[in-house]
């Protein structure tokens, strides 16, 4: 086993997903299943290669710092499922 | 027990970019909610962000100013997080690869030098604004300030003491202010700071087990934040108790810091490269660049007014507080070469002056070529210094040139020695009995004299040839 289901509840509720006790039967097996075929990577040698972080080759995409329109208020909050005037409104979050 | 403080800071800094980190909305303060949004800043699925080149090159300037090593390849990363604040659920940041390292900063301590370590600083981007309703369970939410390009500096813990932590943050407001990359507003949180501060016995290696310390908004609640959780943590360790690792609030008004509760729960954030974000390479050609086109720096300024100007280290402190200050400064001593007086009138009469009107130098109505010129005819003897307080007090209002004001209040000195003996002399035959007494031994009388040949000239006399005068005709 490369992910026990306790793993599974933990990466579930930092996610915010409610899973059921079979969904999380279900996929820890299939997590599994995932990880064990990734585990194929590991045959092969990788020493003195260095870790990449994106497959192409491209550095250094830049924009230059010009103002452009942005959408306005309107657009911005146009699929908020909950607002008032110019805010979106959340349910009370303190800290 | 005597214990001793460890404290590291990390402070973001707002960059004064006219644009976000990775989109055109515009960053500028104050405009109506959530107006300054895009797809991009608001986290739609889909979008591209791409990274603002004067970003990094200020965070480059930075790195340069507190001797960090620029690294050859940078990454951005997701950290991720859930927060109403924060549209994407996840803040682009940097993690395994910063822009920058291995720095430091030098303080004044106890006369002597002390280097606090840089562990780094990295580029990320800002999340918005919550305001919460007072009377209802709901928060309101801008996201104007959403992807407001920041950059991290993080200290080692290196600072031993809450005055050296406030001491470390105005050096590095100075530096951003100076580099102009960041305004500096502490109240609008255009820089901020957060501190973990543990104790532990003197002698002791390891670290004690430490609080991380929020919501200082200015240098003197920072220290104050910080002496409070010292003696706080002292209390406890003392009275038998253990620390716990937790995230305290400074509250201003009660003066204590609080345990920021529901958040005991330890954060995972599940850092990884963000691939959307293309690797950024900095080499030496654009290092030198930027380098290049560094100003100087405050503490160097300090130092080369000191050597320079032969000014003492407190006013050299005081003029190269503000960059636009230090430049005026120069400006008058290129003109009228004597630092000393330059310096005076500066932090006396002309700061006062803006203080009260709570104006900047750059608003002074007083152009440096009129102090300079103001100096030099106290220096000629054309007005004295006590003419000068009037003169430079109506220069600031009005905004006219010494000349002009002198013109206008029939000011000039009077340095004509016939003239002033002449009014001399008739002073001293219209008061026969002072005189008598003055050459009888009683010498007091002198300012008598003086105050009856200001009066009769109305101030204007030369009060060195008055002296002179004086002494010469009253003895005969």
């Amino acid at each position: 086993m490369k992910l026990t289901a306790q793993e599974v509840e933990y990466v579930a509720h930092l996610a915010r997903l409610e899973i059921t006790p079979q969904e999380k039967e279900k996929f820890t097996a299939q997590l599994n299943d995932i990880l064990l075929y990734i585990d194929k990577l590991n045959e092969l040698d990788t020493k003195g290669v260095e870790p990449m972080s994106h497959a192409i080759g491209v550095t250094n995409a830049f924009r230059a710092d010009k103002v452009a329109a942005s959408i306005g208020t309107e657009k911005t909050l146009a699929n908020a499922p909950d607002g008032r005037g110019e805010f979106f409104r959340v349910p009370k979050v303190i800290e | 027990m005597e214990f001793e403080t460890v404290i590291g800071l990390e402070v973001h800094a707002q960059m004064l970019t006219e644009t976000k980190i990775f989109c055109s909305c515009s960053t500028k303060f104050g405009a109506a909610p959530n107006s300054h949004t895009c797809p991009i800043c608001l986290g739609m699925p889909g979008v591209l962000p791409v990274l603002n080149k004067k970003v990094v090159e200020y965070a480059m300037k930075m790195a340069l100013a507190t001797n960090c090593a620029i690294n050859p390849t940078c990454e951005f990363a997701r950290k991720n997080y859930f927060y109403p604040d924060l549209p994407k659920g996840y803040q682009i940041s940097q993690y395994a690869y910063p822009l920058a390292e291995h720095g430091w900063l030098e303080l004044e301590v106890n006369g002597g030098k002390k280097r606090i370590g840089i562990t780094r600083i990295h580029m990320e981007e800002d999340a918005g604004k919550l305001l919460h309703d007072e009377h209802n369970p709901v928060s309101y939410v801008d996201l104007n300030r959403t992807g407001v390009p920041l950059i991290e500096i993080v200290s080692e813990p290196d600072i031993r003491g809450a005055e050296e932590a406030a001491d470390y943050l105005k050096r590095l407001h100075e530096i951003l202010v100076y580099l102009e990359i960041c305004d500096g507003n502490m109240e609008e949180g255009s820089f901020r700071c957060d501190a973990n501060v543990s104790i532990r016995p003197k002698g002791q290696k390891e670290f004690g087990t430490r609080a991380e310390l929020k919501n200082m908004n200015s240098f003197r609640n920072v220290q104050r934040g910080l002496e409070y959780e010292i003696k706080r943590q002292q209390y406890i360790v003392e009275n038998g108790g253990t620390i716990v690792q937790e995230t305290r609030l400074w509250d201003d008004a009660q003066g204590v810091t609080n345990s920021m509760r529901g958040k005991e729960e330890a954060h995972d954030y599940r850092y990884f490269p963000d691939p959307d974000l293309v690797p950024v390479i900095v080499d030496e050609a654009w290092i030198g660049k930027i380098r290049a086109d560094m100003p100087e720096l405050p503490q160097a300024k300090r130092e080369r007014f000191i050597s320079e100007y032969q000014i003492s280290a407190y006013d050299a402190g005081v003029l190269t507080s503000e960059k636009a200050l230090a430049g005026y400064f120069e400006e008058v001593v290129a003109i009228c070469a004597k630092p000393k007086q330059a310096g005076n009138w500066l932090m006396g009469d002309v700061m006062k002056f803006l203080n009260e009107d709570k104006k900047t130098i750059r608003e002074c109505p007083i152009t440096a070529a009129s102090l300079a010129e103001m100096i030099n005819l106290i220096d000629a003897g054309t007005i004295s210094g006590k003419m000068a307080k009037d003169i430079v007090e109506e220069m600031y209002q009005s905004g006219k040139n010494p000349r002009e004001v002198i013109a206008e209040k029939g000011m000039v000195q009077i340095t004509d020695e016939a003239a002033l003996a002449k009014t001399i002399s008739s002073i001293i035959d219209a008061n026969p009995q002072q005189l008598a007494d003055y050459r009888a031994g009683k010498e007091k009388l002198f300012g008598f004299f003086v105050g009856q040949v200001m009066k009769a000239t109305q101030g204007k006399a030369n009060p060195q040839i008055v002296n002179d005068l004086l002494k010469k005709m009253l003895a005969k």
